[in-house]
């Protein structure tokens, strides 16, 4: 349950491909920078290190794997994060869903699964620098109970 | 010498219980609940549930379970069940029987109908779930479809497995009211009212017991809102 204003994501900002809603693709979408899809997917999107974004009149049947997936429109297929899936208010997600962290707007529909998986570590650089980062409470919950499971 | 008044406040008012469990785990109310019942402002209500409390006390000191959640996905059964360390399935089975049926009873009674109904709704692999949250969904099914998805939950819930189910206990009404359900703690939920429906058909005990007579045990509880809240170990 979100009380945060309703955003409507940027699809026009600056590194981030835009797939319009007059658009039909059938395949395979890799890219190295943000998606936006508001048109018509069949296949897979993969971008691993970034966002996509299904926006409002975006309908994908095609499993995603991205870093972060906001679900405005309507998908079907699996999705993968490594970070955070976002399913926002008259979303349609029918499918399973990986990731680290999810959020589900009141008024989305969502069938399927959640797998919760543990973050990846951060490199060991950082215990070099300075002192080891310590992880959120929030983010601590969702180490420990993934660790268990796994 | 705590005055009468005080007393009754802490006095545990539990349901009745046909046959009791062992002790159940206690967990402090969130603020603003200190009573059995509470109507918000909204209308929603929020009140204690003796069959929740039971059904995470059955399946306690466990990580890595996979529990399906007939509510419709909202984030705060997903936040409770995902931080007790559960897989977490979800899906609003009353939504998908007004898609597969519509708001006409009789037409919960076609054969080819219902098996597209189990095939989109329950179409998981023999043994899949440790625990299935059904709520108050069952009781708006013709007795046919009741007895099939039935069936098609117990061929997916593991041995020894619970479900937790909420049905009305007055024996006169043709229609209830149908809610969200939200799990505010282990014993605590938050229940929105979304439209009175049908029932299919009255739910006593005695029928309770038969509908999941393949199941190894029924266990009720009844709430001073007249439900009948039960959990049924596979």
């Amino acid at each position: 349950m979100s009380s945060t204003p309703h955003r409507m994501p940027e699809p026009e900002s600056r590194g981030t491909a835009t797939i319009g809603k007059a658009v039909r693709v059938v395949g395979q979408i890799f890219t190295k920078e943000d998606l936006y899809v508001d048109g018509d997917v069949e296949g897979t999107i993969e971008s691993q290190e970034n966002k996509v974004t299904i926006g409002p009149n975006g309908r994908v049947q095609a499993s995603i794997r991205a870093r972060d997936v906001i679900i405005l429109g309507q998908v079907q297929g699996n999705v993968e994060t490594s970070d955070k899936v976002d399913i926002r208010k008259d979303a349609k997600l029918v499918g399973d869903i990986t990731t680290s962290r999810i959020s589900i707007e009141d008024g989305a529909l969502f069938k399927g699964s959640i797998d919760i998986k543990k973050p990846e570590p951060k490199p060991a650089v950082a215990a070099t620098v300075g002192q080891p980062a310590q992880p959120r409470p929030a983010e601590a919950s969702v180490a420990a109970t993934g660790a268990a499971r796994n | 010498m705590l005055p009468e008044k005080l007393r009754a406040i802490f006095r545990k008012e539990n349901g009745a219980v046909a046959h009791s469990g062992a002790g159940p785990r206690y967990s402090s109310p969130p603020a603003g609940v200190s009573a059995r019942k509470v109507t918000k402002k909204d209308g929603s209500t929020i009140r204690q549930s003796r069959g929740l409390e039971q059904f995470f006390f059955d399946i306690r000191d466990v990580v890595g379970l996979s529990v399906l959640d007939l509510a419709g996905a909202n984030q705060d059964n997903i936040d409770f069940l995902i931080d007790l360390g559960h897989k977490v399935y979800t899906q609003d089975l009353v939504r998908s029987i007004d898609e597969a049926f519509g708001r006409d009873m009789a037409e919960q009674a076609n054969a080819s109908r219902i098996e597209y109904f189990l095939k989109q709704n329950f179409d998981y692999p023999k043994d899949t779930f440790d625990g299935v949250m059904l709520w108050d969904s069952l009781q708006f099914m013709s007795p046919a479809l009741l007895t099939a998805t039935v069936e098609r939950l117990y061929e997916v819930m593991r041995p020894k497995s619970y479900l937790l189910a909420f049905f009305s206990a007055s024996e006169r009404v043709t229609e209830v009211p149908s809610y969200l359900f939200r799990i505010v703690d282990n014993k605590t939920i938050h229940l929105t009212e979304r439209g009175m429906r049908p029932t299919g058909q009255v739910f006593n005990n005695r029928n309770l017991e038969k509908l999941f007579g393949k199941f190894g045990s029924v266990k009720f509880f009844l709430t001073r809102e007249n439900l009948r809240e039960i959990i049924v170990r596979r």
